[in-house]
């Protein structure tokens, strides 16, 4: 017999909650979204054996974290739909709480509430490592005893405590006794009535529904039903705030004497901690800013000088594979696609990888460290200058490897008018798919040399980075003049005490998101290719027949080598294809940006995702060239000529005027859905890309005037 | 025994909540461990004076000085 049940894993934010996630279900992670919002659902899965040898199986999910049941943002509200609908088809069995073992009275809040709700609880006291370094004894006997629920002390980065955790919840799980506090005193006709509505298991689930009135439109249950606890409600005048504050006092209460009676804790100043003396040089008012500067420019050039080994072999690799694949088939349609249409594509997408996974590394890093945190706090002052929020850094800065998490990461930026300022200019920051076309590009016009030891690729690349900094800064800036609102904005964060990275954490992130990137993007690119690909080698009935005819003619076959004829013809046929008069018909408005019908064509199948660019680049330039599958796409653009200078087609400032095109435009699918889902109005996608387009045209326009 | 906000104390000065001037804000706090009667600490204040870090309930909490101005602390 399998015993299948489901375990939401819940606790407060910087309590180690995914380490315990990671070390309970390791890769067997799934991320996807809450139905009908876009906060991520996290869902891992654990096989156990119980006492009798019984199979137990788990399915975990991760709620996001929280340091209360009292939903403040929508990510908060998944919780509480969670838990306290039971007719919610993700309603757990069992809960785990992760509460910091340093941080325990904050903590047990949360716990407290969960105990109330009567659902089953384990709650796990993590971080046990620095406890014991604190020298803060906890007697878990009588804290077991007192809450009425296993505890288990774990120091989850190390799996320590991960088997008394396993073997906890193949213990049969009944929902806790004691109550936490007596909620049932605070409003008793409102409880009793809610109680007989609807199917809650306890005064406190009875407690939260009334107070969070408006989010029970999303609960299983019919309207009438809905009104009957609207009505009762506002007939006893049941004041939300006041109950809320009411609860967390009383809670609170209880907390300090349990604390007191259970956990012995000397005095630890802050100042004496290691985070103190680290904090007095990350957040020094000169050090602290040259320090940030310092990290961001380190990340930059690593991802540039140590990414490029890893790509140079992806793409020597493709390249063996395309010439295998070439000479092994016969000649024709199948084999044309299959190289130029197909493995061009994946080519395309594969080569970032390198650079994607040591992003989110970098990220991940930030993250887990706590320094990300500090960053808001230096910040905060300047951000709220143009608009935004300290906390906006985050997205920003997330916004490096892609706009799309990094958007739906504002969510965390309470007030309104910053969060949305935060999510329009999210975009200007240069995202991981803008990488490879600025690799491409920087290397095309930029020696590869070295000045006093730094590396001139790297730097024109941060200056692209900046300049995609400076523009978010500057459109937020005018966007908080145009945008009116009365509502306040918060900055009430933790700062976490630093902690050296959990690097399988940071391991399954990665490999999460280069999955991701790989299947979702890929599919895109992918698909667009092989629509390029049709549209560069089929053209309008007659035309390529006419260019075959033209050249058997004898004046061409007598004067011209066939090698030199063939290219010719492939690449007048090129021209007149579809893509060729796509790329005609928008030429006018793009050369005095110094684009060509060529660029036309990568400009048009980058406006679902930028990075379709370097794809594009190497199906137009094979299309062309019988050697050319033998050549990088590096070396292809190189030894483009431009007819009418006569001159190389990527020149420096074409390459210029290009990188800032790609700096600024909206192109991207995936950014406009997320703009669409988070802000609920198509006004701000639109405008974005309005604002956007013209931001990248006139950019462009002039720096290639200025340079040409 | 004087009452002061919280964005007057300077650096290092400790005190303890008496009570809060803003309701939703109150609420925010209340949740995070800022109950009356719990000893704070000014801790730091970034480097552009706004905003500041405190401890709290034995954890860093970094709020606005605008934020800091609605919640009374008893100096000793």
């Amino acid at each position: 017999m399998v015993k299948k049940i489901k375990i939401a894993l819940i606790g407060n934010p910087n309590s180690g909650k995914s380490s315990v996630f990671n070390a309970l279900t390791g890769l067997s992670q799934k991320v996807a979204n809450f139905p009908g919002v876009t906060v991520e659902k996290k869902v891992g899965f654990c096989s156990l054996r119980d006492k009798f040898n019984n199979e137990v199986y788990a399915e975990i999910i991760d709620l996001p974290g929280t340091y209360s049941l009292y939903p403040k943002s929508p990510e908060e509200r998944i919780p509480f739909q969670l838990l306290c609908d039971p007719q919610n088809e993700a309603h757990p069995d069992l809960t785990i709480v992760v509460a910091d073992g340093t941080n325990f009275k904050r903590n047990l809040f949360l716990c407290s509430q969960i105990v109330d709700l009567k659902i089953p609880v384990i709650l796990v006291i993590n971080m046990m490592d620095i406890v014991r370094f604190k020298k803060v004894v906890i007697d878990f006997e009588k804290l077991e005893e007192r809450l009425g629920i296993p505890i288990v002390a774990m120091n989850a980065r190390r799996n320590e405590g991960i088997k008394e955790l396993k073997a906890a919840i193949t213990k049969p799980f009944p929902p806790p006794i004691n109550d936490f506090i007596n909620i049932h005193q605070f409003a008793p006709e409102v409880i009793d009535t809610i109680r007989q509505t609807v199917n809650v298991k306890s005064n406190y689930n009875a407690f939260l529904v009334a107070n969070n009135l408006d989010l029970i439109s999303n609960f299983e249950i019919p309207e009438f039903k809905r009104e009957k606890i609207r009505a009762v409600c506002s007939q006893y005048e049941f004041n939300q705030q006041q109950m809320q504050a009411k609860e967390t006092l009383e809670r609170y209460k209880v907390i300090s004497s349990i604390i007191n009676d259970h956990i012995i804790s000397p005095d630890n100043p802050v100042q004496k901690s290691w985070s103190y003396k680290i904090d007095s040089v990350l957040t020094h008012r000169v050090w602290g800013y040259f320090i940030f500067l310092v990290v961001l420019f380190l990340i930059f050039q690593a991802i540039f000088a140590w990414a490029t080994y890893p790509m140079d072999l992806i793409d020597s690799a493709f390249m063996w594979i395309s010439v295998e694949v070439k000479n092994s088939l016969p000649p024709g349609l199948l084999n044309d696609l299959l190289v130029n249409g197909i493995l061009a594509g994946l080519n395309g997408i594969v080569v970032f990888v390198p650079q994607i996974a040591l992003l989110f590394f970098f990220i991940g890093v930030l993250e887990d460290t706590g320094y990300m945190s500090r960053v808001s706090f230096l910040m905060d002052r300047l951000m709220r200058k143009f608009g935004l929020n300290g906390k906006s850094l985050i997205p920003l800065i997330s916004g490096v490897a892609c706009a799309v998490p990094a958007i739906m990461s504002a969510r965390t930026i309470q007030n309104w008018k910053e969060r949305l300022i935060t999510i329009m200019v999210t975009p200007l920051m240069s995202c991981s798919a803008r990488l490879p076309v600025y690799t491409l590009l920087i290397a095309l016009i930029i020696p590869a040399e070295y000045v006093y030891g730094v590396n001139l690729q790297g730097l024109v690349l941060m200056m692209m980075y900046l300049i995609g900094f400076f523009a978010a800064i500057s459109v937020a800036w005018v966007m908080k003049h145009m945008i009116k609102s009365k509502e306040k904005s918060y900055f009430v964060m933790e700062l976490p005490m630093y902690r050296v990275p959990r690097w399988s954490t940071i391991g399954i992130h990665i490999t999460s998101k280069v999955r991701v990137f790989l299947f979702d993007a890929g599919k895109v690119i992918v698909s667009i290719s092989i629509i390029l690909w049709v549209l560069s080698s089929f053209g309008p009935s007659g035309e390529f027949d006419r260019i075959e005819e033209k050249y058997m003619a004898e004046t061409y076959t007598q004067s011209m080598p066939k090698e030199e004829i063939d290219r010719h013809v492939q690449s007048e046929k090129l021209e007149s294809s579809y893509a060729g008069h796509l790329g005609h018909i928008i030429e006018p408005a793009i050369r005095p940006l110094g684009y060509d019908w060529k660029i036309g064509i990568a400009l048009i199948t980058s406006f679902a995702a930028r990075e379709v660019f370097v794809g594009t680049m190497s199906t137009i330039y094979s299309v062309g060239d019988e050697k050319s599958s033998k050549m990088t796409v590096k070396e292809k653009m190189r030894s483009e000529i431009n007819p009418i200078t006569g001159g190389p087609r990527y020149t420096f400032a074409v390459g210029i005027s290009l990188m800032l095109f790609y700096a600024f435009a909206m192109q991207c699918i995936s950014t406009i859905a997320v703009v669409f889902r988070e802000t609920r109005n198509i006004r701000y996608p639109l405008f974005q890309i309005l604002y956007m387009s013209v931001m990248a045209y006139l950019a462009s326009l002039i720096a290639y005037q200025l340079l040409k | 025994m004087v009452i002061k906000f919280l964005s007057e104390l300077k650096k290092g000065q400790k005190g303890q909540i008496e009570s809060f001037t803003d309701y939703d804000l109150s609420l925010k706090l209340l949740e995070m461990g800022c109950i009356p009667g719990e000893l704070v600490e000014v801790i730091r204040i970034a480097p552009l004076g706004d905003p500041i870090a405190i401890s709290v309930a034995g954890y860093m909490l970094s709020l606005r000085k605008g934020e800091a101005a609605t919640v009374r602390i008893k100096v000793s």
